[in-house]
């Protein structure tokens, strides 16, 4: 980081995931998928994909089924406001995890 | 064929774990403006909340050439890389400068009123949540009245917002348009279109803020489409001086249902001082204005 590959110290930076850290670990609410109502899935073929276009961090994947990276999801929820199909809803971390574990 | 969320490019720019607060509309119009540019860009970015969403060196959350300029020279930085790209010989990269409200309608104005002016061919993003979010809300030239902020925190602001993208437009250059992060396939069709175009082109990005707003965070797209809907944000695009309603400002033209600003005020805690009166003002200025871009319209 901040060297060039020929390990000369420069002041560029360089790009990398998790600039921030763990964002996952700001979350209060987690999104928690419901597969049998996402479109994408229903239909089997790419459709839809309105939580991948919005996410705000792009930890949400184009695939079927799509899928969220946990470990830098910061749970803003707006994947599930946006959903037509309310496949996806937010569950608060106590009730996910009521021993605080992960 | 139009672009949506099936067949738009997967490769992404912005990567995930930045420093950006959740929810933030922002980050999510930067995405989308990256892809729509393909890589082939340079940017450049004052102070602002996009400095923090770039993160601290050693290590940055983009993948694209970045330069962080002093607050009121972004459009000059702007003017220098296009110089150095044209000595250099090298074509077909996109010079990007983007600011926030902060940096363009106060302090950056005379820079990119005087880059405007020579017609240098960059492309200028103003992103605008409405006060200077990064440093603690302080009121800014595009605060609307009676909101609350840092600086006017009890009685709220005493004045009304500046029209940015009429003053840019009025510099003559050959592409202008208002876009919202709520919209991303209209915004990305926007800065396509910008990414074809010689000269100065000017795109001002609405971004709604949660913190800045006092809204819950999921609400980052109800609220930009509120905006949309009740007329505080208008989509349009001026080419060549051609104006055109874009997007859900047009349908809401064809279909003439604007709903009452009132409805989009409430959802902001930044409101909640704000009188009768005062709406009653906003009210008029979004009916004037309206009324302005309807007569001009020519896809009506």
């Amino acid at each position: 980081m901040g060297t060039r590959d020929c390990q000369h110290i420069c002041g560029e930076s360089s790009p990398a995931v998790g600039e921030a850290g763990k964002t996952g670990e700001w979350r209060d609410s987690f999104p928690v998928i419901d597969q049998e109502k996402c479109l994408p899935v229903r239909q089997n073929k790419p459709s839809c994909f309105l939580c991948w276009l919005y996410c705000p961090d792009a930890v949400i994947s184009r695939t079927i089924p799509i899928k969220i990276n946990m470990e830098y999801c910061k749970g803003c929820g707006i994947c599930a406001q946006v959903c037509p199909a309310h496949a996806i809803t937010m569950v608060h971390e106590e009730e996910f995890c009521p021993n605080g574990t992960d | 064929m139009k672009t949506n969320a099936v067949n738009m490019t997967e490769k992404e720019y912005l990567l995930p774990g930045n420093r950006t607060c959740p929810g933030c509309a922002l980050s999510l119009a930067y995405r989308h403006i990256l892809k729509a540019l393909e890589g082939r860009v340079i940017v450049t970015v004052p102070a602002s909340c996009l400095t923090v969403l770039h993160g601290m060196y050693p290590v940055t959350s983009v993948n694209v050439p970045c330069v962080n300029t002093p607050f009121p020279s972004t459009a000059a930085s702007a003017t220098g890389l296009v110089a150095g790209l044209k000595a250099l010989g090298k074509e077909g990269v996109t010079v990007l400068a983007i600011a926030g409200d902060g940096g363009t309608h106060d302090i950056g104005i005379q820079a990119l009123s005087a880059a405007a002016e020579r017609q240098n061919d960059f492309l200028y993003i103003c992103y605008d949540n409405e006060g200077y979010m990064n440093t603690g809300n302080q009121r800014s030239g595009s605060t609307p009245l009676g909101a609350i902020s840092g600086t006017t925190p009890i009685l709220g602001k005493q004045q009304n917002q500046k029209d940015i993208t009429a003053i840019m437009e009025a510099h003559g250059i050959p592409y202008v348009a208002t876009a919202n992060a709520s919209y991303p396939l209209d915004l990305y069709e926007k800065v396509r279109k910008a990414k074809t175009i010689r000269g100065t082109r000017f795109i001002h990005v609405f971004t709604p803020c949660s913190p800045g707003w006092a809204f819950p965070f999921s609400n980052t797209i109800k609220i930009g489409k509120l905006a949309v809907e009740t007329g505080w944000v208008i989509l349009y695009e001026v080419e060549d001086g051609i104006f055109r309603l874009t997007s859900a400002s047009e349908s809401i033209a064809k279909r003439d249902n604007l709903r009452p600003l009132r409805e989009y005020l409430m959802e902001q805690g930044r409101f909640k001082n704000i009188t009768e009166e005062q709406i009653n003002e906003l009210q008029g200025w979004v009916n004037t204005r309206w009324k302005r871009c309807l007569d001009r319209a020519v896809n009506l």
